[in-house]
């Protein structure tokens, strides 16, 4: 072997191994220039405001308890919509049916994963918000329901694929063995393979929350933008806003380095923490259970 | 008794599996509504003026090939940065890297940088590359921005195509004298090409469709040129759909649905692709 393949092998395999930390570098700066441009807002906002109830950056008010429960209940109502269908469908398509149909089934949840989320939003606006309208008879569509249905519909493609891997990676021999001593289907699914497979069915509905929370185009627009505590049930049915939403409303038209600016990055900072929590719960789970971790990524 | 037993157990399977069917189709039909409704809505407006036209009169007129050109560009430039940063990333993973503590962190990463929601990717981009860096709103901030969103998707898939290269496959070309780097270029990649391409595709799919990472790095509003150098602020499809339903009051449907058919044809344009690429090449593996 002549020198000159040891050298270049020797770059590449360092320029390869750098970039396998890129991940971890990538996360550290996120993170610093999060907390560099948004740590900057607790000292110019004082405790008391900024957990108060009133956002109206305008006159200086930055409460930001009405994002936080906007956020809270549109991700409910995502859930509620999400969970049983997303669970529902993986278990169709992994336990119940041919192969040929999966074949097709599992092309179509993913390309709801792809449809961009303005497409969405944008038929959330002249179609499923109108219809809201009339059919519960409120004064607007534009309410967090409406966000919820979207973002419930976000939050499915992650649900169902990753909890179909999970279904699908507990051994055949415990399904053949249930059948064995004379349980029907129905019963394997829910007394064997569910039971077999649930961390993995938790992780997808952890990541399928953190889907919804972190959404952003589609609630910004059929949400109606009020950011109003959203306390009591029937805060599904009137206007909300989000976290997501207000950074991505309000930041175009801030100046740098305003007080103003800080305060939407520290949102941005509370929302990178959430998801932290989320997906650090979620793998140590996945780990712990020794299943393969791109799985949930793909 | 037992017979009775037997019957009611059916009898609830057969209930069952009837209600998981009405589950999937609840979960199928919008997605295939949406789709077809789209299409049928925006195909009125497709025209060589709406395709290859600048917008005129407020953007209720005229074209959208600005914002069609922006998001070729945005993908490109989104490929750029993290195609070979992710495929590098994921043959260290497959290929290099040892089980310990380290590698886990590089993974909790990786699946921390999928779940970040996508606007605070936007507000990384606008402290780092727009401020920090001083690259300004532009082509290149959006690019980079959207490419660190897209790496995760990236590394995992290739990682997976690599990991499925049989281990029979490295012994024989590291035993006929291959250093580990030739066996990993000559053999390895080769064979796992097809599902890192599938992976690409579908990561910068995702890029593509985004609007939150690029609203205050790269995005126009209006823009009545094309950009002609990195740094330059661009239109984007996703982001000009968004401005034209929320922001021009009286915008015509037409112009509205045909805007999101051709956001829909780009984007699923690629999601069948990288499907038909995937089961291809499942069809022909040998191993």
């Amino acid at each position: 072997m002549d020198r000159s393949v040891d050298w270049r092998e020797y770059v590449i395999t360092r320029a390869i191994k750098t970039s396998g930390y890129s991940a971890i570098l990538f996360v550290g700066l996120i993170f610093l220039f999060l907390l560099k441009e948004g740590l900057p807002a607790l000292a110019k906002v004082p405790i008391s405001n900024l957990l108060s109830t009133r956002w109206y950056p305008i006159e200086d008010f930055f409460g930001i308890l009405p994002l936080l429960t906007g956020s809270l209940i549109v991700t409910l109502g995502a859930g509620l919509i999400a969970i049983p269908l997303g669970l529902g469908s993986a278990i169709f398509i992994a336990e119940i049916a041919p192969r040929w149909l999966r074949e097709i089934l599992k092309p179509l949840v993913e390309l709801l994963g792809g449809l961009p989320s303005v497409v969405l939003g944008f038929l959330g606006i002249l179609v499923l918000s109108p219809n809201l309208r009339i059919l519960l008879d409120l004064p607007t569509g534009l309410t967090a329901l409406a966000g919820s249905l979207l973002l419930g519909a976000i939050a499915i493609p992650t649900i169902v694929s990753i909890a179909e891997d999970a279904l699908d990676s507990v051994p055949q021999s415990y399904r053949e063995g249930a059948l064995a001593v004379g349980a029907t289907r129905w019963q394997t699914i829910w007394r064997v393979t569910l039971p077999a497979a649930r961390s993995g069915v938790l992780t997808a509905v952890m990541l399928g929350i953190g889907r919804a929370l972190g959404e952003t185009m589609a609630v910004m627009m059929v949400t109606g933008n009020a950011p109003v505590m959203a306390t009591r049930w029937n805060s599904l049915f009137m206007p909300a806003r989000t976290m997501t939403a207000t950074i991505a409303a309000e930041m175009g038209e801030v100046a740098n380095a305003s007080t103003h600016y800080s305060v939407l990055f520290f949102i941005g900072l509370v929302l990178f923490l959430i998801s932290l929590a989320v997906n650090v719960t979620a793998s140590s789970v996945i780990f712990r259970q020794k299943k393969r971790a791109e799985r949930i990524l793909s | 008794m037992k017979t009775n037993l037997r019957i009611n157990q059916n009898l609830s399977q057969k209930l069952g599996f009837s209600f998981l069917s009405l589950v999937m189709v609840v979960t199928v039909l919008p997605i295939l509504a949406v789709i077809v409704y789209i299409f049928l809505q925006g195909s009125p407006a497709i025209s060589w003026e709406f395709l290859g036209g600048f917008p005129r009169d407020g953007m209720r007129q005229g074209g959208i090939l600005p914002a069609i050109v922006g998001t070729f560009y945005l993908t490109l430039g989104t490929a750029i940065f993290s195609v070979p940063l992710g495929i590098a990333a994921a043959i260290y993973l497959a290929e290099y890297a040892p089980e310990n503590k380290v590698t886990r962190l590089i993974r909790i990463a990786i699946i921390n940088l999928a779940g970040i929601p996508s606007v605070v990717y936007g507000l990384f981009g606008l402290g780092l590359f727009v401020f920090f860096l001083n690259f300004g709103t532009s082509l290149l901030a959006a690019s980079l921005t959207l490419s660190i969103m897209t790496l995760p998707v990236i590394i995992s898939a290739a990682e997976e195509a690599l990991r499925a290269v049989p281990q029979a496959f490295r012994t024989v070309s590291i035993s006929l004298g291959g250093t580990r780097w030739q066996t990993i270029r000559r053999i390895v990649l080769p064979q796992a090409l097809p599902g890192i391409i599938t992976g690409v595709i579908l990561g910068l799919e995702r890029a593509a469709g985004e609007t939150a990472p690029i609203l205050f790095t790269g995005a126009a509003f209006f823009l009545p040129r094309l950009p002609n150098s990195p740094f330059d602020a661009t239109m984007a499809l996703p982001y000009h759909l968004f401005v034209i339903s929320t922001q021009v009051p009286e915008m015509p449907f037409q112009i509205q649905y045909g805007t999101a058919l051709v956001l829909l044809t780009f984007v699923l344009g690629m999601n069948i692709i990288a499907t038909v690429i995937r089961s291809r090449a499942r069809a022909r593996r040998q191993w």
